[in-house]
């Protein structure tokens, strides 16, 4: 086949006619080389006689009935060839989601053959061979979604899909054996007080810093000097170890709790939600105050002096054309202080904020690490929904002012 | 009628507008032309307060432009400026809205004026009320930018290097329509480029600024015949002063009268292109003809040639 010399887009576009059934996707084949190893050895799940002791690792055959172990090798061996070809990004998709499904239903499997009936004690832990595999498929997933390249609205509608696929399985008790839902089972109330004290951490502290945020971001844009001032110092309070800006917030926050009995009152003290909050705030402020100076800077000055020429007072410039018109940064901002303290409110456990970081410090501190898996998936899980769901807003948004 | 009273603008010791005074008629056009950096844009940003002038002072129809806060000022002006400025995120009509908007008009008054004006422009309401700037072409956009300075029945139209960013054909075609809608609606516009060119083709009276300073205020002819300041004929051009002096005036006014053989020529070209036309076909004289053929007069090349000298 001829190549032009004079369309290098062809080249760039990896859409080179090279006769079908040659063609390897070279990511694909890596997942598929990874996915197979893991498969074949690593295993599946750790069985544990109780939660604290080190486990035994079983591999696919030993931990799940022999039918089950050759139908999902099967199926699996199918993914990783739809992986390796570079077959359509639909197909992929399909594939990607099939795997997933058989990985998650091979684990529940397991944990159900290998829990003996009625036992409480023995813990079913997804082994490393379960994680691996999760991995490589959710690339393979992610890597099809990418090429698709699917609107805001389907890409919210898959994740709502996928949190309401899970979410049944959940309800059904489909993987009521394994570890984590054992942690759960002993926990529940408890979850769902942190899982809300965790959205309050991280939304509470996202309002503060866009109500604050916004009018400094928008007094940084009308002076370069208060600019420079003000993003040099949140820039350094950007570098402070959360732990450290925690721990700095105790002394001052407590000695304003004895000295004001009011402050005391409203539940300000040295340890507890309020410094989690104002730490987590003050992470939040930079990208907020940048991303709203940056956003305002980016509106073309014609606009700006259009809109005064034509009578509009100061405040309607700023309201009616600035602000709408830098909204997809700020936007991108907010996105980006979400995901942050979706994860930083983690570490608020320490200082008694409470959250899902609460389990996840329990779990070191009694080296169980099915509670430290209780609190660190839902919090991936939180990020990763609010970066899905904020991004698909910033491209509607974006959308509607080129 | 604008009236510019000895007009200063100073940004610390740096003079940018020095004690600018001019008198600008109703219902004409008047060019402001001057290089970059001559001030002319501030002259014309401290008509409507865009700038506040550091002494001096602006009345529009014997008013003093201080008279009221500097926004409703604003919404009685019409403002375009280079590259438009037209809202990206607002469709065609609610461009056009905006200071109908900002003065409360009712809703169906708003619908009628947008639906007049684009159709004053060209732009089919059916096909364009709706559509965003992004989907319009540069010479659409900057109709979009005039239809929306006129939206409120401004008697002032201010319009700073408002052609700037449209290729020549385009241009040519904006500005045959810029004199159409100055006689259409009366209005009274000032406007600011670098380009002589420009200032020639649409000007009733010119204005030539450099350094802060009005160096002459006079009908384009006049710059040629009787230029103030040597930066003044550096600005209009020694070696084709002849060319662009007949270019000012046009067939018909020139006429003489009685018929005579020869091509025949619209009564709407200058002197200039008859002149032209002559020289390419070796014809001595023209008839001058009106749009349904009727000859008007005719045109000898000796009388053109006439035109071409300063009297």
């Amino acid at each position: 086949m001829k190549r032009g010399i004079g369309h290098p887009a062809a080249t760039l576009a990896g859409d080179i006619p090279v006769p079908r059934g040659h063609r390897v996707d070279r990511l694909g084949a890596l997942l598929a080389v990874v996915g197979i190893a893991a498969f074949v050895f690593l295993p599946l799940v750790v069985f544990k006689s109780n939660r604290l002791v080190p486990g035994d690792p079983r591999g696919w055959l030993e931990a799940l009935p022999r039918w089950a172990a050759l139908g999902s090798a099967a199926t699996l061996a199918l993914v990783a060839i739809v992986a390796l070809r570079a077959s359509s990004a639909a197909l992929r998709l399909g594939a990607a989601l099939l795997g997933l499904v058989i990985v998650a239903l091979a684990v529940a499997a397991a944990a159900n053959a290998l829990t003996p009936p009625g036992n409480r004690i023995v813990r079913v832990a997804p082994g490393s061979g379960f994680w691996v595999l999760l991995v490589a498929l959710g690339l393979l997933m992610t890597d099809a979604v990418t090429r698709l390249r699917p609107g805001p609205g389907l890409r919210v509608l898959f994740l709502a899909l996928l949190i309401a696929l899970v979410g049944f399985a959940l309800s059904r008790g489909v993987f009521d054996n394994l570890s984590v839902m054992r942690e759960y089972a002993v926990n529940a109330d408890r979850f769902a007080r942190e899982f809300r004290q965790h959205l309050w951490l991280a939304l509470g502290s996202l309002a503060a810093a866009v109500v604050v945020g916004l009018p400094i971001g928008i007094v940084c844009h009308r002076s370069a000097r208060l600019r420079a001032a003000m993003l040099g110092t949140l820039n350094v309070i950007e570098t402070i170890p959360s732990l450290a800006l925690f721990g700095i917030l105790m002394a001052p926050l407590g000695a304003l709790a004895a000295a004001v009995p009011l402050a005391a009152a409203l539940g300000i003290q040295g340890i507890g939600t309020a410094p989690a909050i104002i730490a987590l705030f003050l992470y939040a402020l930079l990208p907020i105050v940048a991303n709203t100076a940056a956003g305002l800077r980016r509106v073309s000055p014609a606009i700006v002096e259009a809109a005064r020429g034509m009578g509009m007072t100061s405040w309607q410039v700023l309201v009616s054309v600035e602000l709408v018109l830098a909204l997809p940064v700020i936007l991108t901002g907010i996105r980006i202080v979400l995901v942050q303290n979706i994860g930083l409110a983690t570490i608020a456990a320490l200082i008694g904020g409470g959250g899902l970081g609460t389990f996840v410090f329990q779990g070191i501190g009694q080296t169980a690490i099915d509670l430290v898996l209780l609190g660190a998936i839902p919090t991936v899980a939180l990020a990763f929904t609010a970066a899905v769901v904020l991004d698909a807003i910033v491209e509607i948004t974006e959308r509607a002012r080129r | 009628m604008i009236n510019v009273e000895s007009l200063t603008k100073e940004y610390g010791t740096t003079t940018v507008v020095d004690r600018v005074s001019m008198l600008i008629p109703r219902n004409s056009i008047t060019v402001v032309v001057g290089s970059s950096g001559s001030g002319k844009s501030t002259l014309l940003r401290m008509v409507n307060r865009l700038v506040e002038p550091t002494r001096g002072r602006v009345t529009i129809d014997g008013s003093d432009t201080r008279s009221e806060p500097a926004h409703l000022l604003r919404r009685r002006i019409g403002y375009v400026i280079q590259g438009h400025g037209l809202f990206p995120h607002r469709t065609v009509a609610e461009n056009i809205a905006t200071v109908p908007r900002l003065l409360g008009w009712t809703a169906t008054r708003i619908g009628s004026r947008v639906e007049e004006l684009l159709e004053v422009f060209q732009l089919e309401p059916a096909r364009y009320a709706h559509a965003f700037p992004h989907q319009l072409s540069g010479g659409q956009q900057q109709r979009v930018g005039i239809a929306r300075a006129l939206a409120a029945e401004p008697s002032v139209l201010l319009m700073d290097e408002p052609f700037g960013a449209l290729d020549p054909i385009t241009r040519a075609k904006a500005h045959r329509e810029l004199l159409d809608i100055q006689r259409r609606f009366g209005t009274t516009i000032v406007l600011v480029t670098h380009d002589m060119d420009e200032a020639f083709r649409l000007a009733d009276q010119v204005a030539v600024m450099s350094e802060g300073r009005m160096l002459q205020y006079d009908p384009p002819a006049a710059l040629l015949t009787r230029p103030a300041d040597p930066f003044v004929s550096r600005m209009t051009g020694m070696a084709d002063r002849a060319m662009r002096l007949l270019s000012l005036t046009t067939a018909a006014e020139a006429a003489l009268p009685g018929g005579s053989s020869g091509p025949s020529v619209a009564a709407t070209a200058s002197l200039r292109d008859v002149l032209s036309e002559l020289l390419w076909r070796g014809a001595d004289s023209a008839v001058v003809t009106d749009e349904d053929g009727t000859p008007r007069g005719h045109l000898t090349v000796e009388a053109i040639l006439a035109h071409g000298r300063p009297r």
